[in-house]
């Protein structure tokens, strides 16, 4: 509320009709009140968090709690990037992230530009209808789906294999196997869902573009290529700017549910560190730490993607 | 690419081409892609042991049989996870709706003074929040570890859902609608209650389904602030436990209906799991796409 406040002196001063912070206060006091339940929530379980990240500059002893613990300046960070944990958490995030950039990002535009050539209007809703069935499903229930058809003993992909004459591949049990696996089902839960953006951009085409395109002689992919795409552009930027600060993130929820012992080489991520470190171990500072380091990369990567695509002649998102 | 600028004319007619053809077919191996791996738990659940340990399910029951459904009923702690599911999604569905619409209100009001600083306050919390580590001693410290709480308040602020409902509010409630109320007599209170309200139903139920299926998939945190309470598990916690992690067995294992092969009963607890989802999902895909349209709309 004070910062509120502040910015409402700064803004009544530059007002024609001189009035005070006291009318606006009396005329609109119900409006702030019912601000005040939510901003009190965000104070709470946002703001109030943040403090905690202190922990990252100190050497967090339990019994003398957060603001008794002695100030330790960057030895906590000196120390996480002295362990080999981290570097490969590091790799792996990145590498885990760029991988699922390059497919779970394409596939959806891809898939996009196929509905949208389909004149059927029944057969795209159908079609619509089960590629978005994957995106309600919790990770808990897709990891356990992928067990069921991905296990080696008794995956039903593995039994087909082994049907047609094939070995059974260890799809979840071995480190490769289990980065494409991972892959995969990245793509076969998001891919319908990342449509809709798309399709949506697209159906704000002036249509007179694709009729002006016919008449000149353009055939499908031409008019794809040179109408639809160019005109998606700015959607495909924006949320590649969003996934793009996300890339030092990755989902906690996705990597634990498929992880497991035999595949520690590629598993062990930023999140699964923090998890293990922090919550496993309870070593606060050296988890807080590790966050810290993920969140500050991601808003410098979504900073400098904006500021490339602004450059690039895009609208950006900040 | 260009034998097909042939003829121009036809392929906006909607006649069948090689193309249409082809792409159809992709479209219709990737929708399969998305439908048959569940159908084919589905077949496993609803099949007897002795064809799932030979391996001769795929896509259709074999020696159909409901004993595994029946071994779940029979199982309190999954019906005690079930239940916690509800009340907290139902909880945390409506705190989740009043928040986002006390905020979003007030905020769509141009008169408001200051609401560029206190909009920025809120969706500051988009790009930057403490961590996990942080989060989880605030809850900690708030008491809350090991309570229904933890898994009901601190995510019932959505930044997101706000942005939403604050452009809809700002485009389908206009000032004049709301200055002439005001003539009238009324309070913000009441022109919140009696007029905002009742003409915002579309975007409150699609921002409901919003939270009610957000809360319902998420597994994390009870992962994190449920340590020991064990019967406050919310059914995804649960499955985890059960089927990935395969650290818990079920509960009334030595009853009279015989199982011998955890394969069919894991199936059968992930079916379970998505029926509730699969109940809504006709209904509510239809919502989701708006919500999600109208959050791409960028202010």
């Amino acid at each position: 509320m004070k910062v509120a406040s502040a910015s409402k002196t700064n803004e009544t001063a530059l007002l024609r009709n001189k009035q005070g912070l006291g009318y606006f206060l009396q005329r609109d006091w119900q409006l702030y009140l019912l601000l005040l339940i939510p901003l009190s929530f965000v104070i709470v379980f946002k703001y109030l968090p943040m403090t905690g990240l202190v922990l990252a500059f100190k050497d967090y002893k339990i019994a003398r709690g957060v603001w008794g613990s002695e100030w330790v300046g960057f030895e906590v960070f000196r120390d996480i990037f002295s362990k080999p944990d981290f570097t490969r958490a590091v790799r792996n995030t990145l590498m885990l992230n760029i991988l699922d950039l390059i497919f779970s990002f394409t596939m959806p535009i891809v898939l996009a530009l196929l509905l949208n050539e389909v004149k059927s209007v029944r057969f795209k809703r159908v079609n619509q209808t089960m590629l978005y069935l994957p995106h309600f499903l919790s990770w808990v229930i897709i990891g356990a789906i992928a067990y069921q058809l991905l296990s080696q003993g008794n995956g039903v992909v593995n039994n087909l294999i082994e049907l047609m004459g094939g070995n059974r591949v260890p799809f979840l049990q071995e480190d490769t196997h289990w980065l494409i696996s991972y892959l995969a089902i990245g793509v076969w839960s998001s891919m319908g869902w990342g449509t809709i953006i798309y399709l949506a951009a697209i159906s704000g085409i002036n249509p007179e573009m694709y009729e002006a395109a016919t008449v000149d002689g353009a055939g499908r992919w031409r008019k794809v290529w040179n109408i639809t795409v160019p005109s998606i552009r700015a959607t495909i930027v924006t949320l590649l700017i969003m996934n793009l600060g996300k890339i030092m993130e990755g989902s906690f929820e996705r990597i634990f549910v498929l992880q497991n012992k035999a595949t520690t080489e590629y598993t062990t991520t930023i999140p699964v560190l923090v998890y293990r470190w922090g919550i496993e171990s309870g070593n606060f500072s050296r988890a807080t730490a590790i966050g810290l380091f993920q969140s500050v990369i991601g808003i410098l990567l979504v900073i400098t993607a904006d500021r490339v695509a602004k450059k690039l002649g895009e609208d950006g998102i900040l | 690419m260009r034998a097909l600028t042939g003829n121009p004319a036809a392929s906006r007619k909607g006649r069948l081409d090689i193309w249409e053809l082809l792409i159809r077919l992709v479209l219709i191996i990737a929708s399969l892609a998305c439908l048959l791996p569940f159908l084919h738990v589905v077949s496993k659940s609803l099949s007897s042991d002795s064809f799932v340990i030979a391996n001769k399910v795929f896509l259709w029951p074999q020696g159909f049989t409901i004993e595994a459904y029946k071994k779940i009923f029979a199982d309190a702690s999954i019906l005690r996870s079930l239940y916690i599911s509800v009340i907290v999604t139902v909880l945390f569905t409506i705190l989740g709706m009043v928040l986002t619409i006390c905020a979003a209100y007030p905020l769509s009001r141009s008169q408001l003074k200051g609401r560029r600083v206190i909009t920025f306050i809120f969706l500051f919390t988009m790009y930057f929040s403490g961590g996990i580590i942080p989060d989880y001693m605030n809850i900690n410290n708030l008491g809350l570890m090991d309570t229904i709480w933890s898994l009901i308040l601190p995510l019932s602020f959505s930044a997101f859902n706000l942005l939403i409902m604050k452009t809809s509010l700002t485009s389908g409630i206009p000032v004049s609608l709301e200055e002439s109320a005001r003539i009238d007599g009324a309070g913000h209170f009441r022109i919140l209650l009696s007029i905002v309200i009742p003409l915002s139903k579309p975007i409150i139920a699609t921002l409901s389904l919003f939270y009610a299926v957000g809360r319902w998939n998420v597994y994390q945190d009870a992962l994190f602030y449920i340590k020991h309470e064990i019967s406050l598990r919310p059914l995804q916690l649960k499955l985890y436990y059960l089927v990935i992690q395969a650290s818990e067995s079920f509960q009334l294992e030595a009853t009279q209906v015989s199982l011998s092969n955890p394969e069919v009963l894991k199936a059968s607890v992930v079916v379970f799991a998505t029926l509730p989802i699969l109940c809504v999902y006709p209904f509510v895909q239809k919502y989701f796409v708006q919500g999600v349209m109208l959050g791409a709309v960028k202010e």
